[in-house]
């Protein structure tokens, strides 16, 4: 046995770093700095420390964002819910309002998914291969620097004009994204005591009355796309639901709001005949909260 | 004590020389925030890498009540974010987190490039940086869909209609994300899936190829 039980000797592996490097062997010592001007420090804990500096500045804007804004969360997912405003994160924005421009969407959406994304991303990727030269400074290799900076403009402005148009179509449909109404919704239960509330069925208990009368037929075809397949409404468009419209509008109302349209809706009476709105209007009459 | 272990451990495997390796190897004042203050550019892959440690962390704890079906889904992100002792701060740390870590890569990326830090003999480490860019944009886009909320599902489906449209493999896309014929229960399972296994799997695959690179490399030097 090479290694007798008392022996203080540590193992030594072949391979171990810490034998010497033979010359002309490869070289495995990292490199080190002195080659540069000014003064270097270990990693750990030296420098380890001082970057932590900058570290805890970020982490504590970090934390007074995280306390300051409560993360967002909307209304369940409802597929059948038309009047919803899709919005992808922040940082695909860029990509999202490129493909509503004519030149690379419908026929040539190919150009606007990988085409130019395409080149644009395989060439970042691609950077050290395309962008050769030695020089390092930006100002000394003008192309790359200035393809860059076109590429950031442009990035920031696709960015600001989808959350523009986003905005404006908020402002233009008169919704609420759902994340501030049910904050707001929560707030407002809780003020009045009544535990955290704020989900969109207790919103609307109501039941709807005669849900079988056949004028529901008409209704699904020319009210429910926007008034919801169960007739509960969109809240956060500002579409009011069926439930006990009975007991906010009478029979003559509905009818004007049916044939000359209200606020985002559009007038009714081209589309239906005086009878249908007549049948209609008529069964809403009748959608009245139940007697206590 | 501790240093009885340590030694006990040390004799039979030689720990030492790796992480003295790690800790000894210089730094250059260019970096160094605190002989220059504009060094602080030089922080921003470093704090990446410390948002992603806090991603982890605070994903870590979410998957204890998450529910990944579309039934529980909404309601168990409800739950966490509004009855759990401190569950709407970790929720919140990850939401803000994921767009954070976006910023400070961004930033390390900016700086890489304009200080013409890539080029050789480190294009390998910036095309293994491209691809971690690549792969948290994945794990944004998969962790979106999660709270199953109007924004997540119709935001995803606009996402996925997207992927459709690339020509020839597009449909196949489609199918690998949505796992069926709409956007439903097995969208949200595979995104749960990608965003908790897969793509964290091939991201810490991808940091320790950055992190070996550039120990193996060195920093680039003074402009």
């Amino acid at each position: 046995m090479a290694h007798g039980h008392k022996s203080n000797e540590k193992v030594v592996f072949v391979g171990d770093s810490r034998v010497k490097k033979k010359p002309g062997g490869y070289d495995t010592v990292p490199p080190d700095y002195s080659a540069y001007p000014g003064k270097s420090e270990a990693f750990i804990p030296n420098f380890l420390l001082k970057e932590w500096m900058v570290g805890v500045v970020v982490l504590v804007g970090f934390l007074v964002l995280t306390i300051a804004e409560p993360a967002p969360l909307g209304y369940p997912a409802d597929p059948t819910n038309g009047a919803f405003i899709p919005m992808p994160d922040w940082y695909f924005l860029f990509l999202y309002q490129f493909l509503k421009y004519p030149y690379v969407a419908q026929d040539y959406v190919v150009l606007g998914t990988i085409g130019i994304p395409g080149i644009a991303f395989g060439a970042l990727l691609l950077a050290p291969f395309l962008d050769t030269g030695k020089e390092r400074r930006f100002y000394k290799r003008p192309i790359t620097s200035i393809l860059m900076l076109l590429s950031l403009i442009s990035l920031f402005y696709l960015t600001k004009q989808s959350w523009d148009h986003y905005t404006h179509e908020l402002e233009k449909t008169n919704t609420i994204p759902e994340h501030h109404l049910r904050e707001e919704k929560a707030r407002e239960a809780a003020e009045k005591g009544q535990g955290e509330g704020g989900t969109q069925e207790e919103a609307a208990a109501i039941p709807i009355v005669d849900k079988n009368d056949p004028v529901t037929d008409i209704l699904k075809a020319r009210c429910l796309g926007c008034h919801a397949p169960d007739m509960k409404g969109n809240e956060s468009g500002g579409i009011p639901g069926f439930n006990g419209v009975g007991d906010r509008h009478s029979k003559e109302e509905i009818v004007d709001i049916i044939t000359n349209g209200k606020n985002n809706m559009p007038a009714q009476k081209d589309q239906l005949s005086a009878d249908e709105i007549e049948q209609i209007s008529t069964w809403m009459a009748k959608q009245k909260a139940p007697a206590e | 004590m501790f240093k009885g272990v340590y030694n006990w451990i040390d004799e039979r495997l030689d720990i030492t020389p790796m992480w003295r390796d790690v800790a000894d190897h210089e730094v250059p004042e260019h970096v160094n925030p605190a002989h220059h203050f504009s060094a602080f550019v030089y922080c921003f892959g470093g704090l990446t890498f410390f948002i992603t440690v806090i991603q982890i962390l605070s994903g870590m704890f979410l998957t204890m009540y998450f529910v990944p079906d579309i039934i529980n889904a909404y309601k168990s992100v409800d739950y966490l974010q509004h009855k759990v002792a401190f569950g709407g701060i970790v929720r919140g740390m990850h939401h803000w987190g994921a767009s954070l870590v976006i910023v400070m890569m961004f930033l390390h990326t900016l700086r890489v490039f304009f200080t013409g830090s890539y080029k050789a003999p480190r294009e390998m480490n910036w095309v293994v940086g491209m691809l971690i860019f690549f792969i948290m944009l994945g794990l944004g886009f998969t962790g979106y869909l999660l709270p199953w909320d109007n924004k997540a599902y119709f935001a995803t489906k606009v996402g996925i209609q997207i992927a459709e449209s690339v020509p020839y493999i597009g449909v196949y896309i489609k199918e690998l994300m949505q796992g069926g014929e709409i956007v439903g229960a097995e969208t949200l399972t595979r995104f749960f899936a990608i965003h908790v296994f897969f793509l964290p799997g091939a991201l810490l695959a991808l940091l320790a190829a950055h992190f070996f690179m550039i120990r193996k490399q060195g920093i680039s030097g003074p402009l």
